[in-house]
């Protein structure tokens, strides 16, 4: 039996994610968990997280999930989502500024009030659609171009290199909402909470094995 | 392309029981707020707000157990209302599943709880609802919260009051005109746009929706990013993809 290891480091909910884990893979075993032996036995990692960023950090270190990530996305496929994606890059501009897991080169900066044409409300909140940068990648598998997702955050990510960038979205300005690198691939918004799009993104990554096409 | 308004519909539930009746076309008031949510969910709703109007206490964690089973079956985002008060109901609410909660009545008690929440927890998950009527109509208008289903008047500017949320720490503002609540006239559109206009964050436009009209007068004319209503729905008067399609027609972006 495969195994899916939502790793919890105490920051928020995991009940949705780990149900529709379950709902588009019931053959398969969801551990919601900060166990470094689990972790490392599992074949998929999702690296979920929502709040401020500081702390999300200070608990990722105290498990030391970082040192774990950094090992184990070597090996298997991992799946960052909100802050869980924000934390895979190198820095953050938020809490004034936080040092993050550097999985992906490049950092986190926050929306600017007034940036774009219009006034923007932040956070960012609600459905959104992601241009996919690259169709034909396995995790967007059966998810038409521009499908709307749900997103909820005021941080977004810029990397360094282009070629990282899965999905792009409008909000104001032009920011990255997917990325992906060797074994990771990561949302902005959440699949959790993103109806049938979401749940058939989950059930992608449930069967990807880390390559890109 | 960009960031579409939302349409939520909102349910009262008390002791793990959606009241007030829903009423879909040719399906009998079922009460059940699982088998509620599911059917709005395939209906296309953005999000689902549960209010729980619990009079007792000792029955109160019944609504943990009504969030936990909509957030094991139903994938958009739920936001919970009713007798926040705590650090602890909070923490409760997001475990079992909800997405946000909202604060009413214990951030006019004590608004430093709002920052207290938003700390903890993230702006993005914290929603102060604000029940607002209207004091003065001349030369400015001006409105007023009040509380406890909006026989308290507290004194405080709506307006004043929605900055100050949002200062603390307030992700969203969810207003509600307690002028035009149950009317089904429509929003009180110089009030949301006034509140929408003096903050950063989203808002939700509630109180008075009686019409598809209604729903697209509320994001055009009172600068709302998400409308709220509950009986338009409820009783099948009208669906959610038929509204969808009206403010389509009116150049709102949708998500359909």
């Amino acid at each position: 039996m495969s195994t899916i290891a939502v790793i919890d480091y105490g920051m928020g909910n995991l009940h949705s994610i780990a149900k529709a884990l379950t709902l588009v893979a019931p053959e398969q075993q969801i551990w919601v968990t900060h166990d470094a032996e689990k972790i490392r036995r599992a074949d998929r990692l999702v690296l979920p997280g929502v709040g401020a960023i500081r702390d999300c950090m200070q608990e990722i270190k105290r498990y030391e999930i970082d040192e774990l990530c950094r090992e184990q996305v070597q090996q298997k496929p991992l799946l960052g989502v909100c802050v869980g994606l924000q934390a895979l890059l190198n820095w953050s501009e938020e809490n004034d500024g936080t040092h993050c897991i550097g999985l992906i080169p490049g950092e986190v900066k926050r929306f600017v009030e007034g940036a774009g044409k219009q006034k923007l409300k932040i956070p960012h909140m609600g459905w959104n659609q992601v241009a996919q940068s690259n169709p034909n990648h396995p995790m967007w598998a059966n998810i038409k171009n521009c499908s709307r997702f749900y997103f909820v955050h005021s941080y977004y990510a810029v990397p360094d290199d282009a070629s990282v960038i899965a999905g792009t979205t409008e909000f104001g300005i032009e920011f990255v909402s997917a990325l992906h690198h060797d074994n990771i691939f990561a949302t902005q918004f959440h699949p959790e909470k993103s109806q049938k799009d979401g749940l058939q993104l989950l059930q992608n990554f449930v069967r990807w094995n880390g390559q890109c096409n | 392309m960009g960031l579409a308004k939302r349409i939520i519909p909102c349910l009262d539930v008390d002791a793990g029981r959606v009241v007030k009746g829903v009423q879909f076309v040719n399906i009998r008031d079922a009460g059940d707020p699982v088998e509620i949510a599911r059917r709005y969910d395939e209906q296309g709703a953005d999000e689902l707000t549960f209010l729980d109007i619990t009079a007792s206490s000792d029955k109160r964690d019944t609504m943990l157990h009504v969030v936990e089973q909509v957030a094991s079956e139903v994938f958009i985002p739920l936001s919970v209302g009713g007798g926040v008060r705590e650090l602890q109901n909070i923490r409760d609410l997001l475990n079992a599943g909800a997405d946000k909660v909202c604060i009413n009545t214990a951030a006019v008690h004590r608004p430093e709880f709002v920052q207290e929440a938003s700390l903890k927890f993230g702006a993005q998950c914290i929603v102060v609802a604000i029940d607002a009527k209207q004091t003065k109509q001349t030369p400015t208008p001006s409105w007023e919260i009040f509380t406890h289903g909006g026989r308290k008047a507290t004194g405080i500017d709506a307006i004043d009051w929605a900055k100050r949320m949002v200062h603390l720490g307030a992700g969203e503002i969810l207003l509600t005109s307690m002028d035009k609540d149950g009317t089904k006239s429509g929003f009180d559109i110089l009030l949301t746009r006034a509140v929408s206009d003096a903050v950063e964050v989203p808002l939700i436009a509630s109180g008075g929706v009686g019409t598809l009209a209604h729903l697209a007068e509320g994001i055009i004319d009172g600068h709302a990013d998400a409308v709220l209503a509950a009986s338009i729905f409820h009783f099948g008067e009208f669906t959610i993809p038929q509204a969808k399609e009206f403010m389509s027609t009116r150049g709102i972006e949708m998500r359909n």
